[in-house]
């Protein structure tokens, strides 16, 4: 068996272990998963380079690690969490912190908003709500077979719950910010639901960041319900620092006539590996995915997209674009998979990066899937330099050297920061990139929001 | 204003420029033409700064300085502008960003304080009705989707905000319609003033309708091998480059 047998039959010992606790602090319908869950996880164990999907990202040394677990938080987690409460100023957002993978009980554990929409703890939703979650829990995950995905089934019990009501819309975003802080190395789970019923527009913001210099890792999970004509957006900005490695799942399922745009930032971060799966469940289902990743010394960054065409007449975007200095290392792998009766299809695919130095690597892969018919589809992907004929041209005019590259470089990654919706938001991206170009942007320096002890 | 003695330059070991010896005064405009090949880009590109080719010998003095010493973005500070035969797209840079960065790095350069937001775009729109560029232009990526013409007229609206000294223009001509060319003449002869010079680099002829060179240099396989007044323009152009490549074999114009 693989490198890894090992660290596979640790977390099937941690699952065993711990599975009592868990589940006495679980709403019943989120533990009805678990079994079958860490039976599947049991089967697939944790990926490994010998599986397709994760063969240019390397998770051996971050599973094999000994961590501090997190099962049940502590009050005083959230008193400290407290401090890290954001001052949100020129952007105006619906904030929600969630600590370690958990919801803070501080402030009662659900919140509802205008029109209402509620916000707040997935567990305390699991008990209360139960149907609304039965109807949609575990429903868009597809007989996904990542054995993070499973592990995470079988043992997160926390995270973000989203309720958005047909036809409803907020004036500002929610943004939930991800924080980790422990004094020992720690692994984290977590699991998000996110439901936006029929004509509802909803935008989301996640902020991902480390608090203490300890070693993590996180592997989170996050669902999204999105109805017949509704819109959602869900950008994603990762901030995280140097010995923390980041997995993400976002399975995001679309009905008819809806618009999905998601955006994954990633600033810094130790490994980060995005996993978005986007299901275009019904006639008319538009989505697009961009991500930008801006990489140095030994960071690795792994987007890995699946956009799913299953009705006809649907539209799919992807852009992703890299930066990558010194050693740090990259990968893209972008399917597309159009399904018989998906006739009409358009979907499209774009991968750019640029290598700073001789040391920098980056892998990517499109995959293409095609069986209906009549289908638009194109893909490119390139790995370069920065164009030194561009760069001529601008020093040409008076510019610096040092000057014209940040400014190409941020040219460069304005494309896909250029999609952010929110105008706000879309120059605060625009600032946060600039000042990480010029090295200025360490881990946590400055966030979306600006928080008060980072 | 700009002396060249000798010059010799290579591209990847390949000698392309073999002695040339030009001296541009204030006040001046220099035409150099030349058949295909001749170095006439080379020479543009030396001028400029650009590292891909080798100076082997020979020296350049712009205002008494050792023009081949400096950077690229010094050359354009301290007063040399290149218009560009085939303009560079740069996709995701603006072109509000791209000019406002180096109108201020020339400002700064002269000890002047960065223009404000709103004085820049004043001076913007001045510069673009008087090359009579699209405005909507200016809010794209620097040159992305722009036409041939679009593309040449954009090098003259860069030219008119950074007011150089010394303007080499290389074969800006090239790809346009007589409207745009009369447009982009019309720009030049604009910014003209007594103490700046240009050197206009040209295939054909029909640029110097417009804009009336003092001196014609005929530039041959990286040599100058005539020069003389603005009838040396028609001239060539009455009895073409096979005149002079012929005359060159016979010895006749060195």
């Amino acid at each position: 068996m693989n490198d890894l047998y090992e660290s596979s039959g640790r977390y099937l010992s941690l699952y065993d272990d711990n599975i009592k606790r868990i589940s006495e602090n679980s709403a019943p319908f989120i533990n009805s998963f678990r079994e079958e869950a860490i039976a599947n996880f049991v089967k697939t164990g944790i990926p490994t380079r010998k599986n397709e999907a994760y063969k240019y990202t390397n998770l051996d040394a971050w599973f094999k690690h000994e961590y501090k677990n997190y099962f049940i938080p502590d009050k005083s987690d959230f008193e400290k969490a407290e401090e890290f409460r954001c001052d949100v100023t020129d952007l105006d957002t619906y904030g929600i912190v969630l600590l370690n993978g958990f919801y803070p009980t501080i402030n009662g554990k659900l919140r509802e908003l205008p029109g209402g929409i509620q916000i707040g703890s997935l567990n305390e939703a699991a008990k209360k709500f139960n149907g609304r979650i039965e109807k949609h829990y575990g429903k868009y995950l597809n007989g996904n077979n990542d054995g993070l995905v499973h592990l995470n089934t079988a043992m997160a019990s926390d995270g973000v719950f989203i309720y958005v009501p047909a036809g409803t819309a907020l004036n500002r975003p929610v943004q939930v910010v991800n924080l980790v802080q422990s004094d020992k190395d720690m692994f984290n789970q977590h699991r998000n639901l996110i439901i936006v019923e029929d004509n509802a527009d909803f935008t989301l913001i996640i902020c991902d960041h480390t608090l203490s210099p300890n070693k993590f890792l996180t592997n989170a999970v996050t669902e999204v319900f999105v109805g017949e004509n509704a819109h959602f957006d869900i950008m994603r900005v990762q901030n995280e620092h140097n010995n923390a490695c980041k997995i993400t799942h976002t399975f995001i399922h679309q009905e008819k006539n809806s618009s999905v745009s998601s955006n994954n930032i990633t600033l810094h971060g130790g490994l980060v590996r995005n996993n978005t799966y986007h299901y275009l469940g019904g006639e008319g289902a538009e989505s697009n995915s961009y991500g930008l990743f801006l990489v140095d010394k030994w960071q690795h960054v792994d987007n890995y997209v699946n956009v799913d065409h299953v009705f006809p007449n649907c539209k799919s975007n992807q852009l992703f674009k890299g930066v990558l200095d010194e050693m740090a290392t990259g990968a893209f792998n972008g399917k597309i998979y159009v399904h018989k009766d998906a006739q009409g299809t358009v979907a499209y695919q774009k991968n750019n990066n640029i290598l700073l130095t001789d040391d920098a690597k980056m892998d990517t892969k499109p995959q293409l899937e095609i069986y209906a018919n009549d289908v638009k589809c194109s893909h490119g992907a390139t790995v370069g330099r920065l164009n030194d004929d561009a760069l001529f041209y601008m020093q040409s005019r008076g510019i610096s050297k040092r000057e014209a590259l940040l400014m190409l470089m941020f040219g460069f990654a304005h494309e896909v920061i250029r999609n952010i919706k929110v105008k706000a938001l879309q120059e605060r991206m625009d600032n946060l990139v600039m000042q990480r170009l010029k090295g200025e942007l360490s881990r946590c320096a400055i966030c979306m929001v600006k928080c008060g002890n980072m | 204003m700009l002396i060249i003695k000798d010059l010799h330059a290579a591209i990847d070991g390949k000698l392309i420029l073999k002695g040339i010896s030009i001296e541009v005064k204030p006040g001046e405009i220099h035409a150099i033409m030349g058949p295909n090949g001749s170095g006439k880009s080379t020479l543009a590109a030396v001028l400029a700064g650009r590292e891909l080719v080798e100076v082997t010998e020979g020296t350049v003095t712009y205002e008494g300085k050792n023009l081949l010493e400096m950077a690229p973005e010094d050359r354009s500070k301290e007063g040399i502008f290149l218009g560009f035969q085939y303009p560079i797209e740069i996709p995701g840079v603006s072109m509000v960003n791209f000019m406002k960065t180096a109108v201020n790095e020339h400002r700064k350069h002269k000890g002047l304080e960065p223009l404000s937001a709103s004085e820049f775009l004043k001076l913007m729109r001045e510069k673009k009705e008087m090359v009579e560029i699209d405005s909507k232009l200016a809010n794209r990526s620097v040159n992305e989707g722009f036409s041939g013409g679009e593309k040449k007229k954009n090098e003259i609206f860069q030219m008119s905000m950074l007011e150089p000294k010394l303007a080499i223009l290389d074969e800006t001509d090239s790809g346009l319609d007589i409207d745009a060319l009369k447009i982009v003449a019309n720009g030049v002869n604009k910014l003209k003033r007594p103490d700046n010079a240009t050197i206009v680099i040209t295939h054909y002829q029909r640029l110097l309708d417009y804009i009336v060179p003092d001196v014609v240099h005929v530039l041959y396989d990286g040599r100058i091998v005539k020069t003389a007044g603005k009838e040396l323009a028609l001239e060539l152009e009455a009895k073409g480059y096979d005149w002079i490549k012929q005359s060159v074999e016979k010895n006749e114009l060195s």
